[in-house]
């Protein structure tokens, strides 16, 4: 017997809210910085004072049309802000300023990986429109009364809306992970989910495998990690699928997801459902663009990361899964390129900022930004490992301390004394006194025992203090066993 | 202007605004004026060399200003005084202007006869028994009874024009755009606009010159540079074009008002105007449609006054039953009925039927003045209202005839064309107004004519 989630297929459309990175707020010239104290960064207009007006941040219409050119959607040249009418404390104005039937950018298109079929898995993107963010409410903060902190009131915001086009809280996932990237490397976004600077809800729903109709869906919100959204969607699909298959239909209402709890439970009901009286806002003009400014944008967008990870693959002849990690982020994938343009070896570049580099962020919980180690020097690092001056084991203890110290690292290899000794007579001299100090193993190995070599190399790297040449110390042995 | 004379005028404002202001026989057209105030203001503003300097300017109630409250004739902003000012108020006070009162008015400019105020009906100068119109009649009175020679206003259906012509004094609404909304608190943002009242035709230019212009913190204002209005005092009106429409001049219109308004064109023909019968044929949709988008954008502007931030708030039975309490006794009974009627017009279901239909309809009436315009007409005359101001009380209880007061005045705000009113005589004693009505900042013409005009009527204009 097959359970019911093998049964039915699982559908789903995300709506994604973004902050803008702008320095102020949508319409007004407050500060949008975050984690002020509260109702801080405020005036006339975000606290909806009575005769204020807004005025449009030209910066987050530029952001707003930089999102939408990456992915994939038409940018119009006229579209049209709308009230969004409710009643909420924390919404000043009692109305949001959004936009409703003519959005900033419609008809996007979002690549997520590749299916078994090795083919590209493409979720539509339905629009992407501008908003502005309404204050927040603070209900634990004191007994029997809620706290009101407009500082967020009015900060820009991106809606991206997708297509239903998603079959499983994987892809959903995955749609998550790729769009943050491409959000991160246009750089019009902190993408922070703790600090509320991106927020996903999620609509989901069921139907039976083969079924070409769409279920009545539920929207599932609160979620505050993409692997929250990914089990919030496993366990409403979930409940979904139990109901179904009792004979039940789905009612349309909002779900809210309780990570702690692993479950998602029914939100209060608002009245049933909300009758927004969306209207043209008749305060601001309809945003008219140039065609040649939207043109000017797409020209300069910047390389996405698809387009990154292949080049990674092609210019450098990295591995997929090396140009994958290497272009995780925008610092990384800089980080690696400047290593391996002025090492002029991708190969090792990539091998030590995926292996090296990153274990020492993650250890030390470091930024890429503020790493000491600078490209430049690991680079150089690189070329004495290739020269010949330092052995990888040595390369390691040296990298440690340029992590620690952010010094050069011939400087401290000098320091250290672990440049490898070039002088031929030092490296004879330590083959000699090995030989003499172990004169069995001499005897033997000069006898013809060749598997002795490894011991006595090692013994001579030991004395040389790592400083020999382990491939002339080599030499040097099979000369003596052959004279 | 001296020191002296400038704390003297303000002085002499004063003494008039407590003649005919106070008491329990007074005409209740100022809320709000703090004479030492006014008076420091005077004295600052005595060295300006702006146009208005040492000039004494009452502002209405619904227009923000520091140190005087800004109530909108409300008890929902009772006490509320703004921690910013206009930019209308701004310019005034550059140009040495000294603000020394805030006006009464019908609550949130709701309203065609200043007596929808939460504190008290105003009065007319000309007769206490009669309104002063609305809904800026504390502003219209206050020109009239003497207390000052400018005053601004605000218009979203005829506000500034109906009470001009209750008063008998001259009232301007601009072109929409012209001035910045900025700090006026709003009722139907894409009808609102500014206007100024002025004792003669060069008082409201002059104010009108002050305040117009461009501001970069409202965003529907206008690129367009300003004239200076006062140019436009000319002798004749050889080549003018003067349109008369048909159905602003009904079988059913009062013979005294035709005869005075013939008497206009008359006027205006021997100072070498060309009269042209025109036609603006979707003028008896302009209430409708006025009463569907106005409603509409003001259910949402007044959404702010929730009790939350600031002025009234009266607890109840959790945030909805605060809200509750605190908007049902804050609002009184037509700012209540319009938020309905707004509310539900923009309901799903209903927005097509109404707010969708009304926005392609206010369309129709912008092109039927676009149409006149385009066929070489400089201006249209028309009477600024039906009748002349009507007695307290006997409209009150009667919405729509109440709405009906506005019939001739709504489609400038509608199609946002300038427009303004002027006396042109007098019905039983009482003031009427003659409505000029220009294309999109046609302000100069419609001065033009308007002078010329006040000029040829002289004397007769108040008779």
């Amino acid at each position: 017997m097959t359970s019911p989630t093998d049964r039915y297929e699982m559908v789903v459309g995300l709506e994604v809210h973004v902050q803008l990175k702008t320095r102020t707020k949508a319409f007004c010239s407050c500060s949008t910085e975050y984690g002020a104290p509260p109702n801080v960064n405020t005036c006339p207009v975000c606290l909806a004072l009575p005769g204020a007006l807004p005025v449009l941040n030209a910066e987050a219409v530029r952001l707003a049309v930089l999102t939408g050119a990456a992915l994939e959607c038409s940018i119009e040249c006229t579209s049209v802000f709308a009230r969004k009418n409710y009643f909420y404390p924390d919404l000043p104005k009692g109305y949001q300023i959004s936009q409703y039937d003519k959005p900033l950018c419609e008809h996007g298109r979002l690549q997520i990986g590749l299916n078994a079929d090795a083919q590209p898995i493409v979720i539509g993107i339905t629009r992407v429109h501008m908003e502005e963010d309404a204050g927040k409410s603070i209900h634990d903060r004191y007994a029997a009364a809620t706290a009101i902190d407009l500082n967020r009131a009015g900060v820009p915001l991106i809606e991206i809306v997708s297509e239903p086009d998603m079959r499983s809280s994987k892809e959903a996932g995955a749609y998550l992970r790729v769009l943050k990237q491409i959000l991160e490397y246009c750089d019009v976004s902190d993408v922070n989910m703790e600090e509320g600077s991106l927020r996903v809800d999620a609509n989901v729903s069921a139907r039976l495998r083969g079924e070409t109709k769409l279920g009545t869906k539920t929207e599932v919100k609160n979620m505050n990690s993409f692997s929250g959204v990914e089990r919030a969607l496993e366990s409403e699909f979930a409940r979904q699928c139990a109901a179904l298959d009792r004979g039940e239909s789905i009612q349309q209402q909002t779900m809210l997801w309780d990570g702690a709890k692993n479950e998602v439970r029914p939100a209060r009901s608002k009245e049933g459902s909300h009758d927004y009286r969306y209207f043209p806002e008749p305060d601001l003009p309809p945003l008219v663009l140039d065609q040649s400014w939207i043109d000017e944008i797409k020209k300069n967008l910047p390389e996405l990361p698809r387009a990154r990870r292949e080049r990674f693959g092609t210019a450098y002849s990295l591995s997929p899964d090396d140009a994958d990690a290497l272009s995780a982020s925008v610092a990384l994938a800089e980080y690696f390129e400047a290593v391996a343009r002025a090492s002029d070896d991708p190969k090792a570049a990539a091998n030590w900022v995926r292996g090296t580099v990153l274990a020492t962020l993650n250890a030390s919980s470091g930024d890429l930004r503020n790493f000491p180690v600078r490209p430049a020097d690991l680079a150089q690092l690189i070329k004495l490992v290739r020269d010949g001056a330092l052995s990888n084991s040595a390369a390691k203890t040296v990298f440690a301390e340029m992590a620690a110290t952010g010094e050069r690292p011939d400087a401290i290899a000098h320091r250290l004394g672990v440049l490898q000794e070039r002088d031929e007579a030092a490296i004879e001299q330590w083959v000699t006194d090995v030989l003499a100090e172990h004169p069995a193993e001499a005897q033997r190995y000069l006898g013809g025992e060749k598997k002795l070599q490894g011991v006595l190399v090692g013994l001579v790297m030991k004395k040389s203090g790592g400083r020999a040449d382990p491939k002339r110390v080599n030499q040097l042995l099979s000369a003596r066993a052959a004279g | 202007m001296s020191d002296a004379a400038a704390v003297g005028a303000v002085r002499n404002a004063f003494a008039r605004m407590t003649e005919v202001n106070a008491g329990r026989d007074g005409l209740n057209i100022i809320l709000w004026s703090d004479q030492a105030s006014a008076e420091r203001d005077a004295a600052a503003v005595a060295e300006s060399d702006g146009p208005l300097a040492g000039v004494p300017v009452v502002v209405k109630d619904n227009i923000a200003t520091l140190t005087l409250p800004t109530s909108c004739g409300s008890r929902i902003l009772e006490g509320y005084v703004s921690p910013y000012e206009a930019t209308a108020i701004t310019k005034l006070r550059a140009a040495g202007a000294v603000i020394i009162a805030k006006s009464n008015c019908d609550e949130f400019a709701m309203g065609s006869s200043t007596e929808h105020s939460a504190f008290g009906p105003a009065k007319n100068p000309l007769d206490p028994r009669l309104v002063p119109g609305g809904s800026s009649g504390g502003s219209a009175a206050a020109v009239a009874s003497g207390i000052c020679r400018i005053a601004l206003g605000s218009e979203t259906g005829g506000s500034v024009r109906q009470p001009a012509a209750f008063c008998g004094v001259v009232g301007v609404k601009p072109t929409y755009g012209r001035v910045s909304r900025f700090g006026l608190v709003a009722f139907a943002s894409s009808l609102d606009q500014i206007g100024v009242f002025g004792s003669r035709v060069d008082d409201a230019a002059l104010g009108l010159e002050v305040i117009a212009g461009r501001d970069a913190r409202d965003s529907t204002t206008a690129q367009h540079s300003v004239p200076r209005y006062r140019d436009s005092n000319g002798e004749r009106l050889d080549g003018v074009v003067i349109g008369r429409p048909k159905e602003y001049f009904p079988e059913s219109l009062d013979p005294a008002l035709r005869t005075l308004c013939d008497r206009s064109l008359d006027a205006l023909r021997s100072l070498g105007a060309e009269v042209r019968d025109v036609s603006l044929p979707h003028t008896d949709l302009a209430i409708p449609v006025y009463y569907v988008i106005a409603p509409a954008e003001a259910s949402s502007n007044l959404a702010r006054f929730d009790g939350v931030r600031y002025g009234l708030r009266i607890e109840g039975d959790g945030l909805r039953g605060m809200y509750e309490a605190t908007r049902s006794r804050g609002f009184g009974a037509e700012v209540t009925r319009r938020i309905l009627l707004g509310t539900y017009v923009l309901s799903a279901g209903y927005y097509d039927a109404y707010y969708k239909k009304a926005q392609g309809v206010r369309a129709l009436i912008a092109q039927d003045f676009r149409d006149v315009f385009d066929a070489g007409v400089h201006a249209i005359f028309t009477p600024t209202a039906p009748t002349p101001a009507f007695a307290i009380g006997a409209k009150s209880d009667d919405p729509y005839e109440m709405y009906l007061s506005d019939i001739f005045t709504v489609t400038a705000n509608l199609a946002g064309v300038p427009a303004m009113s002027l006396p042109i005589g007098r019905m039983n004693g009482l003031p009427v107004g003659g409505q000029v009505i220009a294309p999109h900042f046609g302000e100069p013409d419609m001065f033009r004519v308007a002078y010329a005009l006040e000029r040829a009527l002289g004397r007769e204009a108040h008779k």
